[in-house]
């Protein structure tokens, strides 16, 4: 590794996991861009910007559930996202005014999967995996039964404002940056963002600690369900029209652009800049085989090993399953 | 808990082993709840046939929650057995069937990765469902590759094998009953079984005392690897053509079987019986929901209403306990 050298140097930057996310995602760039001689390097960047902060915003709701601790894991985000595109599509009903309704709904009946979810936790003191599960079983009919025969275009305005970019860069990625930062300081700096860091950490030393853990633990479920029910509004705007299966791929995406950009699967750690990284790279990483021309089954192939070789180079951290 | 039983008096320990027995049956009282539902609104599916009919789909899914029980079994998850079940039939539908030698060993080689998978968990010490999710896209792709349509040919010896009828008791709730009972005598009531299991419910004893974690690691990622060769065979003989994405489903089916059955997430808990009843009990609720005339889009709503109403009725029984 020609790094070895500028890592001395940089000891502290380089230590960070994150940072390798950014460098896998220019060097799959550039492999790309490689292959094509050149042409449409602009035009890669700006797909994969765009496509990213779809999965970065899953992968945030992801993270903060993530580092409530070990076994916290939200896998009803595919089933909210589909049953959020609905929703969204069907209160907007095409008609620009009704653009901040059909957020407002989409976002709301994210929260309450998420509210759901905890009540789920909570009272029948059930695994999160298991919870999430049945919940999504749930979602998925709710949505296969309210979706049924839905063909409702998105507002122009809305498809509009998912797609335009300014100097080739999406506007919803823009603003997806300008949220995310907003995201890190509500993690580092506010009361909320430090309590889920330290239920993560050591759950009944924040409860001694006077947290109140169980209020926490409801917020971070009905967060990570809300944008959920966002991205679903958004992803429906973006592909120009509600479907069920719109929020599929994002469980694996959501699960692992969390744990590839150096959030602890072990909770207690989480890495807003990380989620970034790592849904660059995968974005990037399936643009790059799309390049190629590789068929769908070498996409899966290559993604899965790529996923497994970083978890594998990242090593395992303790007490995780 | 021992510690619990030993304080207290002879009527509460009796009030305990009922509250045991009570989570016990549990799994067998869903199922029969469910049987006597199908029964009440259409006597006539309780048969021969109409169990026959109904259950079919029930032995790859049953053999792909024990598969899931075992990975469990030793504080892992699996998300990758659905689409392993999916590939495996697609390699049943084209190798096996026309160079059965190359096809079988594909199958080995399919096993010893899903043994290698567990000795890269332990090894790494990683994730399991970080792991395993990464498998899922893995063995997709390869399906993918092996079938790029739907198609393929069932082996006939295969299908002739899953259209065996077994005289009084459908061929299904034999199946299930040998998976059921062979699972449980090989894991419950061999003395390596109690190793491997302890390998989940307490690794650094099981250490200490000079047992191998890796070996045991690989034996049960190994097994869950055989039943999902089993589980996709299978389900080739009973579908007669194979899709890439034909078993995805079975990945949240199997987990949700073996909980219903009983099982626990982490400390080597497990009841194989109890995974088979919970993998019934999975299918059988589809059927229920079509008696009730309840469309198919509430189907898998069904699932996961069952699932939350068996775990509610665990909780009341265990703080009944608790209060006790």
């Amino acid at each position: 590794m020609t790094g070895s050298r500028i890592k001395l140097l940089v000891q502290p930057v380089f230590s960070q996991p994150w940072l390798w996310s950014f460098v896998g995602a220019v060097s799959v760039w550039i492999a790309a861009i490689t292959y094509t001689g050149g042409y449409g390097a602009g035009g890669m960047v700006s797909a994969t910007i765009a496509l990213a902060a779809f999965s970065a915003i899953v992968g945030i709701a992801q993270m903060f559930v993530v580092t409530l601790g070990p076994g916290n894991v939200d896998l009803s985000l595919p089933a909210n996202i589909g049953l959020a595109s609905a929703v969204a599509m069907k209160v907007m009903g095409g008609d620009d005014s009704m653009i901040a309704a059909g957020l407002a709904a989409a976002i709301a009946s994210g929260v309450g999967i998420g509210l759901a979810n905890y009540l789920l936790i909570r009272l029948l003191r059930i695994p999160p995996i298991i919870a999430t599960l049945s919940a999504s079983f749930v979602i998925q009919s709710i949505g296969i039964s309210y979706g049924r025969g839905l063909q409702v275009k998105p507002p122009p305005g809305f498809a509009a404002a998912t797609s335009d970019q300014v100097g080739g860069i999406s506007l919803l990625a823009i603003a997806a940056v300008a949220f995310s930062v907003l995201i890190g300081l509500v993690l580092h700096r506010t009361a909320f963002g430090r309590s889920v860091a330290a239920i993560g950490q050591n759950a009944r030393a924040a409860r001694l600690a006077g947290i109140p853990v169980e209020r926490v633990r409801l917020m971070t479920y009905a967060l990570s369900g809300g944008l959920g029910g966002l991205c679903g509004a958004l992803l429906a705007g973006y592909f120009r029209g509600s479907s069920l299966d719109i929020g599929n791929e994002y469980l694996l995406t959501s699960i692992a652009v969390v744990v590839i950009g150096g959030t602890s699967v072990a909770g207690g750690k989480a890495n807003v800049t990380g989620v970034w990284g790592a849904s660059l790279f995968l974005v990037m990483l399936l643009t790059m085989l799309n390049t190629f021309g590789v068929s769908a089954g070498v996409r899966l192939l290559v993604t899965g090993l790529v996923i497994i070789a970083v978890i594998v180079a990242a090593g395992g951290p303790r007490n995780t399953r | 808990m021992q510690a619990q039983v030993a304080r207290t008096s002879i009527g509460i320990s009796r009030l305990h082993d009922g509250r045991r027995l009570l989570r016990a049956v549990l799994p067998a009282l869903s199922l029969a709840l469910i049987i006597l539902a199908i029964w009440a609104l259409n006597p006539r599916a309780i048969s021969y046939f109409g169990l026959t009919l109904m259950l079919s789909l029930a032995v790859p899914v049953a053999l792909a929650t024990v598969g899931q029980m075992m990975v469990m079994a030793v504080n892992d998850l699996d998300l990758s057995i659905g689409s392993f079940v999916g590939l495996v039939g697609c390699v049943t539908a084209t190798w096996l069937r026309d160079e059965p030698v190359i096809g079988v060993l594909i199958l080995v080689g399919l096993v010893l990765a899903y043994m290698l998978v567990g000795a890269l968990i332990h090894l790494r010490n990683l994730p399991s469902i970080v792991v395993t999710l990464g498998m899922f896209f893995v063995w997709q792709g390869l399906a993918i590759l092996v079938l790029p349509k739907p198609g393929g040919h069932a082996p006939d010896w295969l299908h002739g094998l899953m259209a065996v009828k077994t005289p009084w008791v459908p061929f299904p709730i034999v199946a299930a009953l040998v998976i059921g009972i062979v699972a449980y005598v090989g894991l419950m009531r061999t003395s390596y079984g109690v190793i491997l299991r302890g390998a989940g419910g307490n690794p650094v004893a099981v250490s200490r005392a000079g047992w191998s974690l890796l070996r045991g690691k690989m034996i049960m990622f190994g097994l869950a690897g055989f039943c999902g060769v089993l589980a996709g065979m299978a389900l080739i003989g009973l579908t007669t053509s194979a899709d890439a994405n034909l078993a995805n489903g079975y990945t949240l089916l199997s987990i949700a079987g073996v909980i219903l059955g009983g099982g626990e997430f982490v400390g080597g808990r497990v009841s194989p019986i109890g995974a088979v009843i919970g993998a019934l009990t999975l299918t059988l609720a589809g059927s229920l929901l079509n008696f009730m005339h309840i469309s198919p889009d509430w189907q898998v709503a069904g699932q996961g209403a069952i699932l939350i109403v068996v775990l509610a009725a665990r909780t009341l029984i265990n703080r009944a306990g608790v209060s006790a």
